[in-house]
């Protein structure tokens, strides 16, 4: 109820500015719902959102992928740890806008080199969290699963991803906030659609009631996702806690 | 019980550790055990008494294989199949006790063939519960009843009453005698505790201070779990005589 409150007291604001202002370069929130319903219904605002949104998934499951697998082998062995930490720390301060320029340059201004460029500015920080999981894994209960010859499919699945889970749904959680503004960037820079290509088009044209509805589509719709699929997934890992509690 | 075993599972348990050092913090090596060995009959209950920190649990690890790093020999009845009882419960929090037993069941195994193991240790109530909402006592049993669980050729218990009620502590020694029995697997019991060993054992084995070895083996006479107040005085004044540097005081509580 808060929330609902004040997202329209937020509205409500917006709404009072733009009719002091009167000015284009601040639309009313009408104007801007208007746009919105137009460009749905010609299908331009779907399609530029759907471009977008599988960048962002292809990005964050590679991002994911590499960087858990990456993240538990520093966080179970010293060794690996020690060498490939000095990479790492490069690659946590090498900025977004660098990545992607290399990106683009090296591979060519294509797909490829655009979701690379997002994985690699969020696969670090998958790393670094994951690692922090795999080195607090309890050592007894991985005693246990040796002592009772678990299989390592049933370690993997009983044993450590479970311990992992908050981890790796902190991970998911920031890294889908982080993603989703690189993936526009890339599109900003060099793709020739997606809400960030729209952005950029509309910025040069300073047609501000076409940057805030796409804008505020995405963040509509990353609110749904992280609403409806993400917060089930973390309610349905930490049953046990609840329960136990 | 539908348990029938093969006469091939009926060998000893052996553990020869003849050193077994770990560096300590300091980076200089410590001498934990020497010359330690012990043998235990197919279907026997042995006790390994001995002072704290005296590397009773490093014992139990090696005798567990979970600690290769030592110069000996580990022997092993059967295929091999080891039980084991730590001194936490070592459950997986996250997963209720049903499926924590489940887990490491054999795969010619079902839950439902458990149901006398779970009987006897009173947690049929509990099947769906998470291990965070069990007392310490219920854990204890959910951690037996997984060792039972992969029907062991060996059982090794570490300290499995420490830190329970005096009489939740007694029912357990009592099913423990019911299930050992029943299940006839070989047993070693590690406690610091004069009592679960004279009440449960037909075999003590007394450990030194560091480095650990075996300083007094005393058979005692069957039966075991059903043992009078007499026949535990026994016990203890043979304790007495036969190891005086062990004071026998709780054997009388």
């Amino acid at each position: 109820m808060a929330k609902v409150l004040s997202l329209a007291a937020l509205l409500g604001l917006w709404a009072l500015i733009a009719w002091l202002v009167q000015s284009p370069l601040l639309p009313s929130p009408l104007s801007v719902g208007e746009a919105i319903v137009a460009d749905t219904r010609t299908g331009e605002l779907p399609f530029q959102m759907a471009c977008t949104l599988a960048r962002v998934a292809a990005a964050f499951a590679i991002a994911f992928t590499l960087g858990v697998a990456a993240g538990y082998a520093m966080g179970r062995s010293p060794t690996i740890d020690r060498y490939a930490d000095p990479w790492l720390v490069v690659l946590l301060n090498l900025p977004a806008l660098v990545i992607i320029i290399f990106a683009y340059i090296w591979i060519g201004l294509n797909e490829t080199a655009a979701i690379i460029a997002v994985a690699l500015n969020k696969f670090p920080n998958v790393i670094v969290v994951t690692r922090e999981g795999a080195r607090s894994l309890d050592p007894n209960l991985d005693e246990m699963a040796r002592a009772f010859q678990f299989t390592w499919q049933s370690k993997l699945r009983n044993v450590v991803l479970p311990q992992l889970a908050p981890y790796l749904a902190a991970v998911s959680r920031s890294g889908l906030s982080i993603i989703w503004k690189i993936v526009l960037v890339v599109e900003l820079l060099g793709r020739p659609n997606g809400v960030g290509f729209v952005l950029g088009s509309s910025f040069s044209l300073f047609d501000m009631t076409r940057i805030l509805s796409y804008a505020i589509s995405f963040v509509a719709l990353m609110l749904a996702i992280e609403t409806f699929l993400v917060q089930p997934l973390e309610r349905r890992t930490n049953r046990w806690r609840r329960r136990a509690a | 019980m539908n348990d029938v075993r093969t006469d091939g599972a009926a060998g000893p348990l052996e553990i020869r550790i003849d050193t077994k050092t770990y560096v300590s913090a300091e980076g200089k090596p410590v001498e934990v055990i020497r010359d330690l060995r012990l043998q235990l009959d197919a279907f026997s209950f042995g006790a390994l008494i001995g002072p704290s920190g005296c590397g009773k649990t490093t014992i139990l690890h090696i005798a567990a294989g979970l600690d290769p790093d030592f110069r000996g020999q580990r022997q092993i009845p059967g295929r091999g199949r080891l039980g084991i009882v730590f001194q936490e419960p070592r459950l997986l929090p996250w997963r209720t006790v049903a499926d924590n037993i489940r887990l490491v069941l054999p795969a010619e195994r079902s839950l439902e063939e458990l149901h006398d193991l779970i009987e006897t240790l009173g947690l049929g109530s509990h099947l769906s519960h998470y291990p965070g909402e069990l007392s310490l006592g219920l854990a204890r049993r959910v951690a037996i009843a997984r060792a039972f669980a992969v029907r062991p050729d060996f059982l090794l218990l570490d300290e499995p009453f420490v830190s329970l009620d005096a009489a939740v502590a007694a029912r357990l020694r009592e099913e423990l005698t019911t299930l050992t029995q029943r299940e006839r697997v070989t047993t070693l019991l590690v406690t610091h505790d004069l009592n679960d060993a004279f009440q449960l054992a037909d075999r003590l084995f007394f450990l030194s201070t560091r480095p650990a070895g075996v300083i007094a083996e005393i058979p005692l006479p069957p039966p075991r779990g059903a043992r009078s107040k007499a026949e535990i005085d026994r016990i203890a004044e043979e304790v007495r005589s036969r190891v005086p540097g062990y004071f026998p005081d709780s054997a009388s509580a």
